[in-house]
């Protein structure tokens, strides 16, 4: 590359934009971006003009229209009458329960497969090998659909619990029934009442917080919950600080004093009187009518899609975390080993730190990916912001251009704040140098 | 699935109106072939049959549009779409028309920018269940799992039905009509709702037919017709009529037996007309004056078309009832040819 020569004279001559290196990079960046712009602008304008030629007008009034159709798995309250913006909200919710329950399933299964694929046991190296395999080169939507079609395939129908002698029965004392409807499995519950709506003892409970009203927004706060979780927090709390005097005991005399019972009781005790004082109770499934009521219901549909999309992605985590230990010089292992710890412990407490730098950058790309293969549920029927907003309000509105432009919008942030999210975490994990 | 939607969707922001200003018909004739939005697969309404030849009452219909447009029934590219998928298709300029058990609502009609060409089957809504359920009323259904397809108008209706009764339901979406058999059939749902015709297709292709009942009530009106965009009105022109021209052949005692025959001139003023031989209705349709004539040839009139898809001596079984015609004391009723 040569150098700029200084101009005779100084005087600027147009043909100086693109002759001299001095404004030459200037000069293609600006056409470039007038060029873009063009381009966007073109694309908007040839929008509006076929939808208006059309008749057709971009407006976001449908979303208070009432949306008029039922959704199977709400995490909220929510009924047909509802608008469309709250059917959204419900579908919203979906997408992030199964991305969320994906993501953390993905890392357990990924790192324990990663670790494994490393093992000297050559069977159990191979057998990880087969599944990672497996996972990665079959697309993840067939995954979805046969995980789909083992469930309904494979349980009984809830009507086969029923009768004198039922051809299934429930599993863990009567609590938990698998059909090919999906898994009922008991709630918690706080406050039990009787048929009349009496609280059986004085311990009833403390209701709900109602918030935002009637609006779309509107979500119900369990008072209990908070009150248990907020103990459970503060146990936790109170934990950390006997471990830190314990650090401090150890630092100045050498002896670490037990202190994991006193740990465990700061912890466990409070909580375990906080749900007694809130009436906690276990609602068990039971079969009434043509289903089983009362309950959590996890759909199969549910199951089906996060079963798939993460053991699919923990097939590409476990490569990740393999590779990540396998980027830390067997040098540290011997020196760890040399020194007398134990190799579950130099796992924990020498590679795995340092693995974790390298492992982070890539995980975050695959919790991405996770997040967004979820939207691959209409497959198997599971409601998320894909089958709600984009599907059947879109379908039933006709408003393919709003649907599908605040759809796209709602992924992009809520990959940028999985990505945020990661990237602070990646900076407090990354290698500190002095 | 779900990229063809987005596409669809892309394609009718950035080209509809290309699509939707062009005269549809100079298009069909141009290509040399029509574009047929058809149901992805429903036994007596639109099936490829052994040979991968498309079959169904409202296959007819693309066939008898072809027929009347490019003077051959074979003329037909048939695009299998969803519930989801169909209305992106046409409007987009995928299809040229939409012959795909789509009931005509005013919202489809006026803010989805279609025009409805008529009715070829007046349905209702209706629930299948197995008779091992024991249930003989749709009100019985209280805390049943609906298999219900997402996207259609029976979503909506299901939800007021459930809600004007007050009794509770867990609807199970699915995407196409094979996908709720497979899981009606494994018992994932308790009862599948759609259309009474699509259920009595849905039923001829079980196993064991006799095992499942459809229930007596009809909880909505669904007239289906074929649809074609806004914006064409001698393209919309085009389909209404032949339609017409269908139903107008039953009432005139029309048949691709006699057709041949009645051609060579009739005493009745209407028949000549419809088929041709007196009047220049193909000339004002921007058609062949024996348009009508080859549209009828091509499936038989309205009734044939019924009997051979879906009428009594098919599988399928269904009544005339609505879809006789008026005389009958049906619905049917083809405003004159004059």
């Amino acid at each position: 590359m040569t150098t700029a020569t200084e101009p005779e004279g100084g005087s600027f001559r147009p043909s100086m934009l693109i002759y001299d290196s001095r404004y030459r990079s200037a000069t293609i960046q600006i056409v470039a971006l007038i060029g873009f712009l063009l381009l966007i602008g073109w694309l908007v304008s040839n929008t509006v003009q076929n939808l208006a030629d059309l008749g057709k007008s971009v407006g976001f009034g449908f979303l208070g229209e009432p949306a008029g159709y039922d959704i199977n798995q709400r995490l909220l309250d929510y009924d047909s009458r509802d608008s469309h913006a709250r059917a959204g909200l419900m579908g919203l919710l979906n997408t992030l329960l199964v991305a969320v329950m994906g993501c953390i399933m993905a890392t357990i299964v990924g790192v324990i497969v990663g670790v494994l694929r490393l093992s000297n046991n050559w069977l159990i190296a191979r057998i990880m090998t087969v599944y990672v395999e497996m996972f990665r080169n079959v697309p993840v939507l067939l995954w979805i659909v046969f995980s789909m079609a083992i469930l309904i395939e494979t349980l009984p129908a809830p009507s086969a619990y029923r009768g004198e002698d039922p051809a299934a029965s429930m599993l863990l004392g009567g609590n938990v029934a698998l059909t090919n409807r999906g898994f009922y499995v008991p709630e918690p519950l706080f406050g039990r009442m009787d048929e009349e709506g009496n609280p059986l003892s004085w311990r009833q409970g403390l209701g709900d917080v109602h918030l935002f009203g009637d609006a779309w927004l509107r979500f119900d706060v369990s008072l209990e919950l908070i009150v248990v979780l907020s103990t459970l927090i503060a146990g936790i709390l109170v934990s950390g600080l006997i471990r830190k005097r314990a650090d401090r005991i150890q630092n100045r005399t050498g002896l670490r004093p037990r202190t994991w019972y006193w740990r465990a009781a700061v912890i466990l005790l409070p909580t375990i009187i906080a749900l007694w004082l809130m009436g906690f109770y276990l609602g068990k499934p039971e079969l009434r009518g043509f289903n089983f009521a009362g309950g959590t219901h996890m759909r199969n549909s549910f199951i089906a899609l996060w079963l798939a999309l993460s053991l699919y992605t923990a097939a590409f985590v476990a490569e990740i975390v393999r590779g990540g230990i396998l980027a830390i010089s067997g040098g540290q292992t011997e020196a760890a080993a040399a020194l007398g710890i134990r190799p579950r412990r130099i796992m924990s407490l020498v590679i795995l730190p340092q693995a974790l730098r390298v492992i982070i950058p890539p995980l975050i790309s695959q919790y991405l990916n996770l997040t967004k293969n979820s939207s691959l549920a209409i497959a198997v029927g599971y409601m998320d912001l894909t089958g709600t907003l984009m599907g059947i309000t879109l379908n039933q509105t006709g408003r393919e251009l709003e649907a599908v432009m605040m759809t796209m919008l709602i992924y992009l942030l809520i990959s940028l704040a999985i990505s945020g999210a990661m990237n602070i975490y990646n900076n407090s994990v990354k290698l500190k140098e002095r | 699935m779900k990229t063809s939607v987005f596409l669809g969707a892309l394609t009718a922001a950035g080209m509809m109106a290309g699509a939707a200003s062009a005269a549809t018909l100079d298009d069909v004739q141009a290509r040399g072939s029509l574009k047929c939005g058809a149901n992805s697969g429903l036994t007596g309404f639109a099936a490829p049959d052994a040979n991968g030849r498309w079959e169904g009452f409202d296959v007819a219909v693309c066939r008898a549009v072809a027929a009347a447009v490019l003077g051959d029934p074979e003329a037909v590219e048939f695009v299998p779409t969803t519930p989801k998928t169909r209305f992106t298709a046409l409007a987009s300029g995928e299809v040229d028309i939409l012959s795909r058990n789509t009931t005509w609502t005013l919202t489809r009609d006026v803010d989805l920018k279609f025009t409805f060409a008529g009715v070829n089957y007046y349905d209702g809504q209706g629930f299948i269940v197995p008779k091992a359920l024991g249930v003989s009323s749709a009100k019985e259904l209280d805390g049943a799992t609906v298999c219900i397809q997402t996207g259609t108008t029976t979503e909506l209706n299901l939800a007021d039905f459930f809600r004007t009764n007050n009794i509770s339901y867990e609807p199970v979406p699915i995407e196409t009509n094979a996908e709720a058999q497979q899981q009606y059939l494994a018992g994932a749902c308790d009862t599948y709702t759609t259309d009474a015709s699509g259920l009595a297709a849905t039923r001829a292709s079980f196993e064991t037919p006799t095992d499942h009942a459809i229930l007596p009530e009809i909880i909505s009106k669904e007239p289906l017709g074929p649809l074609v965009r806004h914006g064409d009105d001698e393209w919309a022109d085009i389909v209404r009529w032949t339609l017409n021209a269908l139903i107008a052949a039953e009432e005139f005692g029309i048949t691709s037996t006699n057709i041949e025959e009645l051609s060579n001139g009739t005493d009745n003023p209407e028949i000549n007309r419809i088929l041709g031989t007196e009047g220049t209705m193909g000339e004002m349709l921007g058609l062949e004056a024996d348009w009508a004539m080859k549209a009828i040839m091509a499936n038989g009139n309205y009734g044939e078309i019924f009997e051979k898809n879906i009428g009594e001596s098919t599988p399928i079984g269904l009544a005339r009832g609505l879809n006789a015609q008026w005389k009958d004391g049906g619905l049917l009723y083809a405003p004159p040819f004059r």
